[in-house]
């Protein structure tokens, strides 16, 4: 029996399928992928401008609120948000106002009372933006910049623009993902892209400790072993590993888990020769990725940056235009 | 719970209904002095203070409750005994057994007297506490399980805690079997469930939620089974979630351990589906689990080795379940909700009617050894009048709890309590 009425892929998008928030890539076809993906394109051409903007978000104001801390992430979608000449407040959650016990819903309503079009939300717990977006006021369209272990989509797209340029197409693609699946939020937002968009074959590659029970329901197959799971392939992604895996019993040592799961010349050459190599970043270098192989000519890790912006853009102005979409449309079911 | 002058009352038009079966005619109770005087005509021509009209409805014994938080002393904001008594009542229980998680915790006789004298001026019903197993359920000190008894608690339970160390839940259990008192532990390894609050499972692995996986069950049911057959203790589990649990319990019940075992309602119903979309109602302990050990469950309660369901009742205010899914408290607002929920499954053939109150009365009666759960002359009057052909709504007006998190919400629920009657008297009836 289900008990849920408001599933995810119904929150997200208007009555006519079109994006209103960008919460998860569950429940987002392949066209309306294929469309992010078009659009990002389109943008990284504003960005090779000496101008680089346009007027999508002109006199809009978009809050990126993170409730964890982030350098790139928060950066890019700052970059993207006034290339669009929307107005941008910058709020670090994470050390003002619930550290002094303010609820998740209250510092929503002050913020509510600003008059804000767009949050972008980093959250260290699962299904945060979700929350956010059931409790704000109707027409506040919500980015969803990483939420606990659950996803990070705008990250996932833009590793799948960055995989279309170098592969042209998603079809007959091999693709692993290497490291700490259990704990990524990347990964499960790459695993449900790369089913969407049709890639032949999808691996992950961890030890049982790194991989979430029923791992294999997501789409992908298991591969204890790097050297073998690493054949064939079209596309590897390197995720970053935290310390704290040591703590947890996890892992025994960082040293162990590189000479089994790191990623050097020497295994990447059983990949296909033209194998591009991809990491989310910031990378640990000599933790899973060893320098010549993260600098090396089949590194695409800096493109990957590079269109971040454009995805963010693409994401950014498709759901302010589904926003105002529902709000110029009378009804009943306007907003919910 | 309240009293009041004893008042003959006359139940018109209902069939009989019990665990061990339907009425085959229409007929009519008597009530006189508390207890059953009298059916059919014999009941129809005495003459009662009042006639209670009932046509198309069942008449069962009162449902018991093992487990309810009624969230008084200490926790107003989330309900109190006056409220969710007033919601087991309508939802057709006539006796809850009080949670000893309440603040202060219920580990001395004052505590228990409290409840008891708060339930006795407040709670139509009749509500029997549980003693906290240790002392501040923190798993270390015993607590005076004698003294405890003596000022009420019928059974002792370590709430959602359990008892991690191993060498003093033994010696709670040898205490306990001294005396003969039962013990009642939802069996969850701490360490194994660690920060988790949804089944390890196909949803955390899409959603990315901390999980809890079967085996923080499966491990503490073992211990707790071996330990049970050790001490001799009569051994109770609550809120049991897996199959595995299931065929655990019945494997240590035939070999002669004295366990028995019971399992939430919405168990029966919901699977990890169900949090699905983050819904924060569904986040409970021990969490919905996959529909194998759904199914599990059920084949447990028909054979008999899970002997009761339970409301594990928790009602909060809105603002412990206003949040990210992670950050929110565990529990339904389901009192009210459980005879619902149990009609849904029976018409989906998963239960029978039977099955189903006997699960709600004679069988946990049985736990406790309570004289509770049969329809005969001279037995007291705790009563279920209940229409399963009506329907109603639940939703923040009619709901009775001050928890409003019910497990279904908005749309028509099958099956009214008519009349609760507690101990002879009318406990609940539509105003």
């Amino acid at each position: 029996m289900t008990a849920t009425d408001s599933s995810l892929p119904t929150l997200q998008l208007t009555r006519e399928g079109r994006l209103k928030h960008f919460l998860t890539l569950d429940g987002l076809d392949q066209a309306l992928l294929t469309d992010i993906l078009d659009t990002a394109d389109s943008f990284i051409e504003v960005g090779e401008r000496s101008i680089k903007k346009v007027p999508l978000l002109r006199g809009r104001t978009v809050v990126n609120l993170f409730f964890e801390s982030s350098t790139r992430t928060r950066s890019t979608f700052e970059l993207a948000a006034k290339r669009l000449s929307a107005d941008v407040l910058n709020l670090d959650i994470n050390t003002s106002a619930t550290s002094k016990g303010e609820t998740l819903s209250d510092t929503l309503l002050n913020l509510e009372a600003m008059a804000s079009d767009m949050f972008v939300v980093r959250h260290s717990q699962s299904g945060a933006p979700h929350f956010i977006a059931e409790t704000v006021t109707p027409g506040v369209a919500i980015i969803n910049a990483g939420d606990g272990r659950h996803a990070h989509p705008t990250q996932a797209m833009l590793d799948m623009l960055t995989i279309r340029q170098h592969k042209g197409q998603f079809a007959g693609l091999k693709v692993a993902i290497v490291g700490d699946i259990l704990h990524s939020r990347v990964a499960r937002s790459q695993i449900r892209a790369l089913n969407t968009l049709g890639v032949e074959e999808v691996r992950v590659i961890a030890p049982a400790t790194l991989l979430p029970k029923d791992v294999e329901s997501l789409g992908c197959k298991v591969e204890y072993d790097m050297r073998h799971g690493l054949r064939d392939l079209d596309v590897i992604i390197m995720l970053r590993l935290q310390r704290e895996r040591m703590e947890g019993a996890l892992l025994p040592s960082e040293r162990e888990f590189y000479r089994l799961y790191g990623l050097n010349e020497e295994k990447l050459a059983l990949a296909d020769s033209r194998c591009i190599v991809m990491h989310p970043g910031p990378i640990n270098r000599g933790v899973e990725i060893e320098s010549a192989v993260a600098d090396g000519p089949q590194s695409v890790i800096l493109n990957q940056v590079t269109n971040g912006i454009a995805v963010r853009m693409a994401v950014m102005s498709m759901a302010m235009s589904g926003q105002v979409s529902e709000r110029v449309q009378p009804g009943e079911g306007a907003g919910q | 719970m309240k009293t009041s002058a004893p008042e003959s009352l006359c139940i018109t038009g209902v069939t009989l209904l019990s665990g061990a079966g339907i009425g085959d005619q229409v007929t009519s109770v008597l009530i006189q002095d508390g207890a059953i005087a009298a059916f059919g005509k014999q009941a129809e021509q005495a003459t009662a203070d009042r006639v209670l009209q009932a046509e198309g409805c069942y008449l069962s014994p009162g449902f018991v409750d093992l487990y309810c938080n009624l969230r008084e002393p200490g926790n107003g904001q989330k309900g109190n005994i006056a409220s969710e008594t007033r919601a087991a009542a309508k939802g057709g229980f006539t006796t809850v057994c009080a949670a000893p998680d309440s603040s202060p915790i219920n580990d001395t006789g004052a505590v228990t007297r409290l409840i008891q004298e708060v339930a006795s001026e407040r709670s139509p019903i009749r509500v029997l506490p549980l003693g906290a197993t240790t002392r501040g359920l923190e798993g270390e000190l015993l607590s005076d399980m004698a003294g405890l008894t003596a000022a009420g608690c019928v059974a002792f339970s370590n709430g959602s805690l359990g008892i991690r160390d191993a060498r003093v839940l033994r010696r709670a259990m040898a205490y306990a079997r001294t005396f003969g008192y039962t013990l009642m532990f939802q069996p969850n390894n701490r360490a194994l469930a660690a920060d988790g609050f949804a089944h390890d499972g196909l949803v955390t692995a899409r959603l990315g939620l901390l999980g809890i996986p079967e085996i923080a069950e499966t491990t503490a049911v073992m211990e707790l089974l071996l330990l049970a057959e050790e001490t001799g203790v009569r051994l109770h589990l609550s809120q049991i979630s897996t199959a595995r649990a299931v065929e655990m319990v019945a494997e240590a019940q035939a070999r002669g351990v004295a366990v028995s075992a019971d399992v939430a309602m919405h168990q029966l119903v919901f699977t990890e589906d169900a949090l699905s979309g983050f819904d924060s109602r569904f986040h409970v302990i021990p969490p919905l689990r996959s529909e194998n050990d759904r199914q599990g469950l059920l084949t447990g309660l028909r054979t008999g080795t899970v002997s009761a369901v339970v409301s594990q009742h928790q009602p909060h205010d809105p603002a412990a379940k206003r949040a990210p899914l992670g950050e929110t408290a565990p529990g339904l607002s389901s009192v009210e909700s459980v005879l619902s929920m149990g009609l849904m499954l029976v018409s989906d053939g998963e239960l029978t009617l039977p099955e189903l109150i006997r699960a709600l009365t004679s069988g946990p009666a049985g736990v406790l050894g309570l004289g509770v759960g049969e329809l005969r002359i001279g037995v007291g009057a705790d009563l279920c009048v209940f229409d399963p052909a009506a329907t109603w709504v639940a939703n923040d007006t009619s709901l009775q709890s001050t928890g409003k998190h019910g497990p279904i919400l908005g749309r028509p629920l099958p099956g009214v309590v008519r009349y609760t009657i507690s101990q002879g008297s009318v406990a609940w009836q539509p105003t």
